[in-house]
């Protein structure tokens, strides 16, 4: 790799991190296997800092401009037309999400130092997560969709390896299985766009692509449309989407740390980030961006029903990142990529920070997931209650909180769609109702009225742990204030320009309005929790009682597992065993072969006695053999056949 | 040329047999056949290395090569040379012989002096197919290579070697026989076994099309059984089941899928393309059917057995594509399956050598028990399933883009489907073998991890992977040298055949 900016370093430098640890750790001194595994992540995060220093104040000697791109000078594949290069970039999208990945990296890291501090597998544990920050960092700096492959494949490894740490566990070996398996699916989307670009552009590389779609206009619709999906469907797989979203309640099984950096905070919102590198394939085809806009409103809307019942406190902080990544492809969807971008960056603080918190609770409860057996934790976890408010009040959409601006600039882009983004919208404002709901029932379930296990004594974390909470509390309190507009402005050179309320229909006072609807419905969300959780706790169990269906098909998460299992996987192995397995392979193919082996019976015959475990007769046999395949070589068959009128050769040969 | 380029093939063919030779004369005491096995084995290797370095890429074509009469009556020449599609392919066969010899270490113990006779005897028989210009010689060595499999299955086989053999020995020998025929009635009408005589002969048409249809179709067959090509991989996971690892880790893939591209396309390009459609439907459907079957498969070597036919048929959907793209990802995936799949052998045989069962439930939370055998495990599974920067991905990419570029779309999208199945089949071995609680198996023996030597193994195998996912540049230019497409066909009016030479490279 050439350039000045050693872009190159920072996913190598976490490589590095994951192999000392990875092959030496276990024989490592504790000591320095943090300091390895905290290292890897700091200096790539000084790394892209240097860079954002560069270029969002001109500070440093390299006042430059993006996109700035580093190649290997040696190309990865290179095979007769096919020729795909190692290449980075960075440029305004990459930077944002870098500095996302490295810094909630660093904080979770650093956070696991304490979380996983009597684990045996720590070191195992930090080499895998230095792996996770290769890829990722990979992922996000590829400068085409082939190393972008690597990265989107390798955040999959890792998260397998992750979810499945504790591997002697079944339910996390089988979960780490189930998310590769359902990434595999989203990775064929991926694989066959990647088929369909090069077959229509004849390159992979994201700058070429779209020069060649700004270029020529009648790109549009057709194969666009289909290249499109098929991203899609990757996105999807990747970011927990309908109808792939199943793996990712599923990786909770993970240690709560991973939760919060990949299943929350980063790997999940690689989708987004995927469809908004690409967008301007997305921008070429209405149709697409439409499925898109309306596959995240779906499941948004979808998985914060399932969040209203669940009881693990993991559970419905998975099924509330489902719901959060909705509403980024929500925002891809009205083609505002820099609102999604925006939110995926809130989110990425408030959610890793619940996640954090919550693992802070599980820590001080002994491993106590269940929130029908915390309570009144307030008092007893003070630094992880006043975090956690922050958090809640952040994805509630309060003001001033960071979700509130993320989520305003995302429902605004939608109402300014037509009718369809009028619907859109209200889909996410009742979204935004259910969400306050059940954060709040979490909230008051998990920290307010007495203690329901009054046997545990709860503690507080060290501080090596609150210490990154306290971090990410303050940028959920203060991360949206740099506001959708200098946001929007700062991605527009890579994703295109954001509506600016102030020219557009409606004006300012139309964002104003619709503001305050979504705070004013966040309010009615908390009220409700704070009837039903605070002042009346037997009306959750009577109002359950009153629908016994509805909340039966909701606690049972729609029976999408149980539908799958039997649409997809037991046909699937149904089939392979009995019509592949019997049918076809040992009554068809065995059989006929059994009948042209005829003559089997005989050489059965012949073997039996070859079997007789005499040496010699091996030999023999080997002999016998050898001169049967010679003698058959040199009769000379033409002239043989020639006797009985059969002519090999021509006349005159 | 130096004296050693003229006689390294010759070294390379005799070495393996003087080895032979010398483990048949000294006595079975101790563990001296291994030895000697081992390093001549190690000095094949050795002399396989030399070749990448004095391949001359710019000059291309046949090189080293050696052309002298053998037997005036039939023209019988000695004719040995190799071009870029055979030098990989010599390659691998030297670095699987050692890996081979420390894989039967210590589970041959018994009438070692036998196996590692015929083990090298093998070994020879292997480099003379992919060393053979002269199709007598070529046949000979095609022969001699099925000969030791199959005597060796019989002695040494898990449960019932003799059945595994006989049904290795229908389906292998049988489908020779025509071949033979098929090569006598070329020398019948030419005079000559000669591989580029009879290719420039055939080119210029100097055989009535109908009986050559059936010498294609007799070459084409005979290597699609040893491929195998679904319907006819019937043999291979009793051989997988029976054979020694040694054996069972090259007896499938490389010799027929060379001889593919050597024989069937290189002498028969207008009957090749013929065939091309059929051949690629029989691809895609043992892509998914070899994967579907590994999915419900409760053994581990009949598992891998059909996740070979699963990913041997991806080569061939490479191979009969015609695209030199994807020619050219054949090739490297044969190579990458060849390392990929001595991995796995080795390890799957390091869990039979201890715990003496395949049946995958007796296994369960191994990882916490042989963790360096775990890691080696998984990486080598990741490496088969095609994870990007592993050796899997790179062949698997090619084949498949170009697949969907320049021969069909639905074809590759069918084929693409195998990626997640691959994922499925062998995420759930992992799991069943080494994830989850342990079984009373695992529990009741004492763990017994990776010795040196077969970490002094798996390591450089999992390096390799790892660079052949990294820098395929390593290998790819001279795999583009031994890349040659058939020209295609044009019909210029009835009866009348005419070819066009295709221009090197494009996707379509």
């Amino acid at each position: 790799m050439n350039g000045y900016l050693h872009l190159w370093l920072i996913p190598l430098l976490p490589l590095a991190g994951f192999l000392i640890n990875g092959l030496l750790g276990r024989r490592l001194p504790k000591p320095v296997v943090t300091a390895v595994a905290l290292l890897a992540p700091l200096a790539s995060f000084a790394i892209v800092a240097v860079a954002a220093l560069n270029f969002f104040w001109h500070i440093g000697p390299f006042a430059s401009v993006l996109p700035y791109t580093e190649t290997c000078p040696i190309a990865w594949i290179s095979v007769g037309t096919l020729h795909i290069d190692f290449s980075f970039v960075l440029d305004q999208l990459s930077l944002v999400m870098l500095l996302v990945v490295t810094g909630v990296g660093l904080l979770i890291h650093r956070y696991s130092v304490g979380y996983m501090a009597h684990d045996e597998g720590y070191a195992r544990y930090f080499s895998y997560l230095n792996l996770f920050l290769f890829f990722m960092t990979t992922l996000v700096l590829a400068g085409n969709a082939l190393v972008m492959f690597i990265g989107w494949e390798g955040v999959g490894l890792a998260s397998y390896l992750l979810i499945g740490f504790w591997f002697q566990k079944t339910t996390a070996a089988e979960a780490g299985k189930k998310a590769f398996i359902v990434n595999r699916i989203g990775d064929f989307g991926f694989l066959i766009g990647m088929f369909l670009l090069l077959a229509n552009f004849g390159t992979l590389t994201f700058s070429e692509i779209a020069t060649k779609l700004g270029q020529d206009p009648g790109w549009t619709g057709g194969v666009v449309t289909v290249i499109a999906l098929s991203l899609l469907l990757g996105a999807t797989g990747k970011s927990a989407q309908l109808p792939l979203y199943i793996w990712l309640p599923d990786a909770m099984e993970g240690p709560t740390p991973v939760s919060a950096l990949i299943h929350a905070a980063t790997m999940v919102t690689a989708g987004v980030y995927m469809i908004a590198r690409n967008h301007v394939l997305f921008d070429h085809s209405p149709f697409a961006l439409s499925v898109v806009a309306i596959v995240g409103a779906a499941t948004a809307l979808f998985a914060a029903t399932i969040g209203l019942v669940q009881n693990d406190i993991k559970r419905v902080l998975a099924y509330s990142t489902i719901s959060q990544l909705g509403y980024m492809f929500l925002a891809c969807g009205v083609a505002a990529y820099s609102a999604a971008i925006f939110h995926l960056m809130t989110h990425a603080f408030f959610k890793a920070l619940l996640f954090l918190a919550a693992g802070s609770v599980i820590h001080g409860l002994g491993g106590e997931q269940d929130l029908r057996k915390m309570g009144g934790l307030r008092k007893k976890l003070p630094v992880t209650f006043w975090t956690m408010t922050a958090a809640v009040f952040a994805i509630a959409g309060f003001f001033p909180f960071a979700g509130f601006f993320s989520k305003d600039a995302i429902l605004y882009a939608a109402f300014q769609q037509g009718t369809a983004g009028k619907a859109l919208w209200f889909v996410g404002v009742v979204t935004a109702l259910l969400t306050a709901f059940y954060m709040f029932r979490l909230w008051y379930l998990a920290f307010f009225g007495e203690s329901r296990s009054p046997e545990v004594h709860a503690h507080e974390s060290p501080w090596s742990m609150l210490g990154p909470l306290v971090i990410l509390a303050l940028l959920s309190i203060g991360g949206g204030w740099i506001g959708m507009d200098r946001f929007g402005s700062f991605l527009s050179a890579v994703t295109g320009p954001t509506i600016d309320p102030a020219t557009a229909a409606g004006g300012k006072s139309l964002d104003l309005i619709l503001s305050a609807v979504a705070v004013a419905v966040a309010l009615v969300g908390w009220y409700i929790a704070h009837s039903f959780y605070k002042q009346k706790p037997e009306r959750p169990a009577k109002l359950a009682a009153a629908m016994p269906g509805p909340y039966k098909v909701l606690a049972n998460k729609y029976y999408v597992d149980e539908i799958y299992g039997a649409t997809v996987v037991k046909p699937l192995m149904l089939t392979s065993t009995y019509v592949l397995g019997w049918v076809v392979d040992k009554a068809i193919l065995g059989g006929s072969a059994w009948l042209l082996g005829g003559l089997a019976t005989f050489a059965g015959a012949l073997l039996q006695r070859w079997q007789s475990g005499n040496i010699r007769s091996y030999a023999a046999w080997l002999a016998v053999g050898a001169a049967a395949v010679l003698l058959f070589a040199l009769v000379p068959w033409a002239t043989f056949l020639a006797n009985f009128g059969i002519h090999l050769t021509m006349a005159g040969n | 040329m130096g004296t050693i380029d003229n006689s390294i093939l010759t070294l390379i063919l005799l070495v393996p047999l003087a080895g032979a030779i010398l483990v048949a004369l000294f006595p079975d005491r101790a563990k001296l056949p291994n030895w000697i096995a081992l390093l001549t084995s190690l000095a094949t290797f050795v002399l396989t290395l030399h070749l990448p370095f004095h391949y001359d890429l710019a000059r291309g074509g046949f090189q080293f090569v050696v052309n002298k009469p053998w037997i005036e009556n039939p023209a019988i020449a000695y004719h040995v040379g190799i071009d870029g599609l055979s030098l990989w392919l010599v390659l691998l066969a030297g670095l699987l012989a050692p890996i081979g010899v420390v894989a039967s270490w210590n589970a041959i113990h018994s009438r070692r002096k036998v196996f590692f006779v015929l083990f090298l005897i093998q070994q020879t028989a292997m480099f003379g197919v992919f060393l053979s210009l002269d199709l007598m010689l070529y046949y000979g060595f095609w022969e001699l290579s099925l000969v030791p499999m199959a005597i060796l299955i019989a002695m040494y086989g898990r449960k019932d070697g003799p059945k595994a053999a006989l049904k290795f020995f229908l389906f292998t020998f049988i489908p020779s026989a025509p071949l033979l025929v098929a090569i006598l009635w070329l020398y019948a009408r030419t005079g000559s076994f000669d591989f580029t005589t009879l290719q420039t002969l055939i080119a210029y048409g100097q055989f009535p099309a109908g009986p050559l249809c059936w010498v294609a179709l007799a070459f084409l067959f005979a290597f699609a059984v040893k491929v195998p090509v679904f319907p006819l991989h019937g043999w291979l996971s009793d051989t997988y089941s029976e054979a020694p690892v040694a054996l069972a880790m090259v007896v499938a893939g490389k010799l027929g899928l060379y001889s593919m591209l050597r024989f069937h396309i290189g002498l028969f390009p207008v009957q090749a393309r013929a065939a091309a459609p059929y051949l690629i439907a029989l691809a895609v459907i043992g892509i998914l059917y070899g994967a579907c079957l590994a999915l419900v498969q409760r053994d581990f070597w009949k598992l891998i057995a059909f996740a070979a036919v699963s990913h041997l048929s991806l080569v061939v959907l490479g191979i009969y594509g015609f695209t030199f793209i994807g020619t050219s990802g054949a090739i490297y995936q044969i190579l990458s399956h060849g390392v990929v799949d001595g991995a796995l052998f080795l390890l799957l045989g390091v869990l039979y050598d201890r715990y003496a069962t395949s049946q995958i439930n007796a296994y369960g939370g191994l990882a916490g028990r042989l963790p360096r055998t775990a890691t080696l495990f998984v990486l080598t599974t990741l490496a088969m399933i095609g994870l990007p920067i592993l050796s899997g991905f790179v062949g698997e990419f090619l084949i498949l883009s170009s697949t969907f570029g320049g021969v069909s779309r639905g074809w590759a999208v069918a084929a693409s489907l195998g990626v997640i199945l691959g994922a499925a089949y062998m995420l759930w071995l992992v799991q069943r073998v080494f994830y989850g609680p342990q079984s009373d198996l695992v529990s009741s023996k004492p763990p017994d991890d990776l010795h040196l030597g077969e970490l002094a193994l798996l390591w450089p195998l999992a390096v390799l992977t790892l660079v052949m996912g990294v820098a395929p540049s390593i290998w790819l230019p001279t795999i583009e040298q031994g890349v040659h497409l058939p020209p295609l066909i044009t019909h210029s009016g009835p009866g009348f055949v005419t070819l066009t030479s295709t221009p090197m490279g494009g996707l379509r």
